[in-house]
């Protein structure tokens, strides 16, 4: 079976700037495929060289087999929701919903029979009468998706559909998406600058950054082994610690020493990675470092670190200290004993641990 | 002194704040006397004997009403040689402004949108060239337009003059539709696209409906310009097909003998009230236009 969506050394020049360096990505049917990154990474304007909207400067396009490259979007086969929802301001939301079957001139009763499955589905029923500016921004979002779901395109494409909605709803809304790749087993092609949605929703993601791929991987690859430390950094809400350390060869694995501006350095063995240079960033998730004194499951270290900050967040509660000049969250049980200022007993799981090149950044096991 | 109006009235007495309204009004209503003046002498003026226009006051009320005037202004007054009054160059008039606003309007509106909507490489020298057009004075274009009426065989003919008004206009009308549709986010253009519209199902079926506003705008301004226009109508039209300005210019210049100030004014206001009645139909779209894409709902 050949992929759904096949992107082959793409660039893209505005003027004399690349804003897309050869980009490689494919996915195979009913794949969900998240494009994240900061503002400004290009993927944006990846997502409209898919949809067509676009010129690609050089590279290839396919759509189910078929060279897209310099067809026009309404022949793609694609349907695309916009951040701004860009609904017709001045036709109804059932207008809204079959303007792509009128314009491609599908019969009225047809228009009619989709327009009542994708409203049942969405359950917009009541609104389909009303104007764009009659509707709240949850309902705006959802008539967005009913146009795009009339056309029961090969890819969806979807240009961060959630960032103008309140916190609240958009948690509620990314379900929903969700659940709808799971019921319809659809492609998706999603953008979004929100790592959180990215790891929710995706099937696969890719990370960008200044228009160059750092990473193509699953949630948890992403997660687990980030590539460089753009990725490690991005990836992960707290972010994951990076601490600048030195590594000295341990028998088959390594020692770490992390140094502390108060008081000793903590050294910690890791059995598994050999052969790191001796300046390394360790890459530690917030979750692998616990209370000592309420236990966790697996191998750890302990050590007594000073602590600085308290956070508490309901399920967890994290608690920040200094570690190689850096600062350091570690995620505790929401019941932790530690206090800002006093020492607490902490244990360190390598078990997932990353390594990077400090000047490279590129990840060393 | 002025801004005593606007300063928040907080911790001035109530007297003071009543003193100072009222001469707010009293400033209002005497500018507003200062305005209408001129338009109350004509109105009077337009509805005097000759008789009475010769012995009375300037400013006094008519002491008999007669609506002489106005007939021999609409029908009977000369125009030079011909004494038909302003009716047919009143109708001249029309048939130059109606489709010269049309088309003007239209063709600025596709302008407008592509530049804003559809960017091409030079589109913003393309508009700013258009931009420039609206401050070329008129008298520079006298010559080449007529020298290009005459190569297209329109010289003297309203074809000729709507051709005129429609290239005068189109800087102003594009420069409208440019500035309200560039506030249109260029995600409905690209929505539409995937939709499968093209460039005209767009632009009629996306954006024309959403202009309302800005239509009216463009149509007042334009029919203003059109209507209110002496130089194009005296240096491009002949015997047959001169605007009512023309003819307006010529009653008051060409009568020989006794001046009739009643048939004067009397055609003055006949060749100003299409303007003044688009005013008072679409002025209040007219505003709501002007600021609309300036402030964003």
């Amino acid at each position: 079976m050949s992929p759904i969506l096949e992107v082959k050394n793409l660039f893209k020049n505005y003027g004399g700037t690349e804003v897309l360096k050869d980009i490689n990505v494919s996915i195979d049917e009913g794949d969900f495929l998240v494009l994240v990154g900061p503002s400004g990474c290009g993927k944006s304007t990846l997502l409209n060289c898919i949809a067509g909207l676009e010129p690609i400067t050089r590279g290839d396009m396919f759509i189910d087999g078929q060279n897209m490259t310099n067809v026009s979007p309404k022949d793609r086969d694609i349907a695309m929701v916009f951040q701004s929802y860009a609904l017709y301001p001045t036709m109804s939301v059932a207008k809204n919903i079959t303007f792509g079957m009128k314009v491609r001139g599908v019969d009225q009763a047809t228009q009619d029979a989709k327009l009542k499955q994708v409203a049942g589905q969405l359950q917009i029923e009541p609104l389909l009468h009303r104007k764009p500016g009659q509707l709240s921004g949850g309902q705006r979002q959802r008539v967005a998706m009913g146009r795009a779901l009339v056309r029961d395109p090969k890819l969806f494409l979807f240009d961060e559909p959630l960032s103008n909605l309140d916190a609240k709803l958009r948690v509620e809304m990314r379900t929903e998406i969700k659940a709808l790749h799971q019921n319809l087993g659809a492609s998706m092609v999603y953008v979004t600058h929100d790592q959180i949605e990215a790891m929710t929703l995706a099937t696969k993601i890719v990370v960008m950054k200044g228009g160059i791929i750092q990473q193509i991987g699953s949630p948890t690859e992403i997660y687990n082994r980030p590539a460089n430390l753009f990725v490690a950094d991005f990836m992960g809400s707290p972010a994951m610690n990076l601490i600048p350390a030195t590594a000295r060869k341990n028998g088959k694995g390594s020692k770490i020493e992390i140094a502390r501006e108060s008081g000793d350095p903590i050294f910690l063995i890791d059995t598994k990675n050999k052969d790191l240079p001796e300046n390394v960033i360790i890459g530690v998730r917030p979750e692998d470092i616990a209370d000592a004194a309420l236990g966790r499951a697996g191998k750890t270290q302990e050590a007594d670190c000073l602590i600085d900050i308290v956070e508490p967040a309901g399920a967890d509660t994290f608690a920040v200290m200094q570690l190689g000049g850096k600062p350091v969250t570690a995620r505790l049980h929401a019941e932790t004993k530690a206090a800002a200022g006093t020492a607490q007993r902490l244990a360190f799981d390598l078990g997932k641990v990353s390594y990077f090149e400090p000047e490279t950044g590129l990840r060393l096991n | 002194m002025t801004d005593m109006s606007y300063s928040p009235s907080r911790g001035q007495s109530p007297a003071l704040k009543l003193v100072l309204r009222s001469i707010l009004y009293i400033l209002l209503g005497l500018f507003a006397l200062f305005y209408l003046m001129p338009l109350f002498v004509m109105i009077t003026t337009s509805l005097k004997s000759l008789d009475e226009i010769r012995t009375g006051d300037l400013v006094s009320l008519p002491r008999e009403v007669t609506f002489d005037a106005w007939r021999t202004a609409w029908s009977g007054a000369c125009t030079g040689i011909q004494c038909e009054g302003v009716k047919p160059f009143f109708l001249n008039s029309l048939l130059i402004a109606v489709p010269a606003v049309m088309i003007s309007t239209l063709i600025g509106a596709l302008n407008g949108y592509v530049v804003a909507q559809w960017r091409f490489k030079g589109s913003n020298i393309f508009f700013a060239l258009m931009l420039f057009g609206c401050f070329i004075p008129f008298q520079v274009v006298l010559l080449p337009m007529a020298r290009v009426l005459g190569l297209m065989g329109v010289a003297g003919t309203i074809p000729g003059l709507i051709f005129v008004h429609v290239i005068y206009g189109l800087g102003f009308t594009t420069l409208f539709f440019r500035n309200y549709y560039v506030s249109i986010p260029s995600e409905l253009t690209k929505a539409a696209k995937v939709d499968g519209a093209g460039f005209f199902r767009i632009f009629w079926s996306i954006f024309l409906p959403l202009s309302l506003p800005i239509i009216v705008v463009a149509v007042i301004w334009q029919f203003t310009q059109i209507w209110n226009d002496f130089l194009f109508g005296v240096s491009f039209s002949q015997a047959g097909t001169q605007p009512v300005t023309v003819a307006l210019n010529n009653i008051v210049n060409s009568t020989t003998g006794v001046k009739e100030y009643n048939v004067d004014m009397a055609a003055a206001i006949i060749a100003a009230l299409p303007t003044l009645f688009v005013y008072v139909v679409a002025g209040k779209y007219f505003i709501r236009g002007l600021t609309a894409g300036s402030v964003k709902g």
